[in-house]
C-alpha cells in the first residue's frame, strides 16, 4: 500500500510542476461550458433543459483530453519498466496512477461543474446532483480510459486512436450521468441513475488496472 | 542459493534471429560483460533476462527456477537499469531516488538518499529539478541507485556511457563492491572494464 501512495504522490507533484497540462483540461471545460450559454441565448428555460447534457459532454471531453499523457510520459522516459519490474503488484500501482490522474483532471471538474451550471440557471438541487453524477462518472471515465490510453501507448496518433477506442464506452456514463440530473428535474428522483453509476464505477475500479497490466506489458515487449 | 541461469536463450526481431541460442551461467560474486556491434542485441538480450521482453526461445532461471514462476523473489532481487534511466525531469533528484526506492520494494529516507548523491559529487545539486542537469550528472543520479539498492542481480545497460574519468572509476568501485558482497553483475559496455577479477565475457553476434 505504501508504494501505491507513494505514486500518487509522485504523480501529484508531477502534475504540479507541470500545470499547463492539467489547467489545459480544466480550461477547455470552463470554455465549453461558458461558451454555449452565449451562443444559445438568454432564455432561461431552454438553457435549464441543455445544461445538464452540455456540461457533462463538456467534462466528457474535457477527461479525454488529458488520457493519452497517462502513461505516456513514463514509458517514454523508462520510469514504466521500473514500475513492470517492481515487487509490487501492476495492478496496484496502476491504480494508483489512474486515481492520480483523477485527482488532478477529474475531482477539478466535480468542483468546477455547479459554478458553471449556475451560467444555465439550474436550481441548487440539480447542481448538487450535477457534481454527485459527476463525482461518481468522472473515475468511470478515467478507468476505462487509462485502458484505451494503455492500450494505444507508443502508437503514432494514440491519442485520436484513444478517443475512438473509448468514446463508445463512455456512452452509458454519459446517459446515465446527464439522465440523473434531467430526471432530478423533471421530478422523477434520480436514485436510479445513481444506483447504475454507482453499479458502473465498482466493477471499472476492479477490472481496469488488471486489463491496463496486461497492455502495458504487451507495450514495453 | 541465487544463481542466474540461461538455457539456449535466443532473440529474434523482425523474423530474423539476431544471436544463436546461447547458455550460460552466473553465480554469486561473477559478473559477465556483453560486448557486441549496433544492432547485436545486446539491450534486447538484458530485457529478456530481466523479463520484460519475451524470449524468443529458452528460459531464464533464478535460484533454479524460471523467472515467470517467481516473478516476485526475482524483481525483488533484481536491479534494472535501462537505456532510458526512468528518472523524472520536474523532480529533484533526492526526489527522483525516493520515489524509485519505494517502487523497488526498499525504501531510503532523506538522509540515505542525500548521502548516495553525496558519494556521486551531486551533494550540492541534489535539490534542483532534473531537467537543468547535464546528460553525465543525470546518469550518476540514476547510478546512486546502485548504492542504495540491496538488490542480489545488477543488470545494467552502458552503464558507463557519459562519464568523465573520476564517474568512471567511481563506479567501478562501486560495483567491485558489489561482487565481493556475493552480487551478481550482468552490464553491456564497449570498453575494457577492471573490477579486480576476471569477468565473464559473451561476445554477440560474432
Amino acid at each position: 500500500m505504501n508504494a501505491f501512495f507513494a505514486l500518487v504522490a509522485r504523480d501529484l507533484r508531477l502534475a504540479f510542476r507541470r500545470k499547463a497540462e492539467v489547467l489545459s483540461g480544466l480550461f477547455f471545460f470552463v470554455v465549453v461550458a461558458a461558451l454555449f450559454p452565449l451562443a444559445i441565448g438568454p432564455e432561461a428555460a431552454t438553457l435549464r433543459h441543455i445544461g445538464p447534457g452540455v456540461l457533462w459532454v463538456g467534462a466528457l471531453l474535457a477527461s479525454m483530453l488529458t488520457l493519452p499523457r497517462l502513461f505516456e510520459n513514463d514509458w517514454r522516459d523508462g520510469s514504466l519498466e521500473h514500475l513492470v519490474l517492481s515487487p509490487h503488484p501492476l495492478g496496484l500501482l496502476v491504480l494508483g496512477k489512474i486515481f492520480a490522474h483523477w485527482l488532478v483532471s477529474g475531482l477539478p471538474l466535480v468542483a468546477l461543474a455547479p459554478l458553471l451550471g449556475l451560467q444555465f440557471d439550474l436550481p441548487s438541487d440539480a447542481l448538487g446532483m450535477l457534481a454527485l453524477s459527476l463525482l461518481l462518472g468522472t473515475p468511470v471515465l478515467s478507468c476505462i480510459g487509462a485502458i484505451g490510453a494503455a492500450l494505444t501507448l507508443g502508437v503514432r496518433g494514440g491519442g485520436v486512436l484513444v478517443a475512438l477506442l473509448v468514446l463508445p464506452l463512455f456512452v452509458p456514463v454519459l446517459v446515465f450521468g446527464a439522465g440523473a440530473v434531467e430526471a432530478l428535474n423533471s421530478g422523477l428522483g434520480a436514485q436510479a441513475h445513481i444506483s447504475i453509476l454507482l453499479a458502473m464505477l465498482l466493477p471499472a475500479v476492479f477490472f481496469s488496472p488488471w486489463a491496463c497490466s496486461a497492455a502495458l506489458r504487451i507495450a514495453l515487449e | 542459493m541465487s544463481q542466474l541461469q540461461a538455457i539456449a536463450l535466443s532473440c529474434e526481431r523482425g523474423g530474423r534471429p539476431l544471436f544463436a541460442p546461447q547458455s550460460f551461467t552466473l553465480s554469486p560474486g561473477q559478473a559477465m560483460q556483453i560486448e557486441g556491434d549496433n544492432g547485436s542485441g545486446k539491450t534486447s538480450l538484458l530485457r529478456m533476462v530481466c523479463g520484460l521482453a519475451p524470449t524468443a526461445s529458452g528460459e531464464v532461471r533464478w535460484g533454479g527456477q524460471a523467472i515467470t514462476e517467481v516473478r516476485h523473489a526475482f524483481s525483488r532481487d533484481l536491479l534494472y537499469l535501462g537505456h532510458s534511466l526512468g528518472l523524472k525531469d520536474e523532480l529533484s533528484a533526492v526526489e527522483n531516488l525516493r520515489a524509485a526506492s519505494v517502487l523497488a520494494g526498499q525504501p531510503v529516507g532523506h538522509e540515505q538518499a542525500l548521502q548516495a548523491l553525496q558519494a556521486q559529487g551531486l551533494g550540492s545539486r541534489s535539490h534542483l529539478p532534473l531537467r537543468v542537469l547535464s546528460q553525465g550528472q543525470k546518469r550518476r543520479v540514476a547510478l546512486a541507485r546502485l548504492q542504495l539498492s540491496k538488490a542480489r542481480l545488477w543488470v545494467l545497460d552502458e552503464p558507463f556511457v557519459a562519464l568523465d574519468t573520476l564517474a568512471v572509476h567511481a563506479l567501478q568501485q562501486v560495483l567491485r563492491q558489489h561482487l565481493q558482497q556475493d552480487g551478481l553483475l550482468l552490464f553491456t559496455s564497449h570498453q575494457a572494464v577492471d573490477l579486480g577479477r576476471s569477468v565473464l565475457h559473451w561476445r554477440l553476434g560474432a
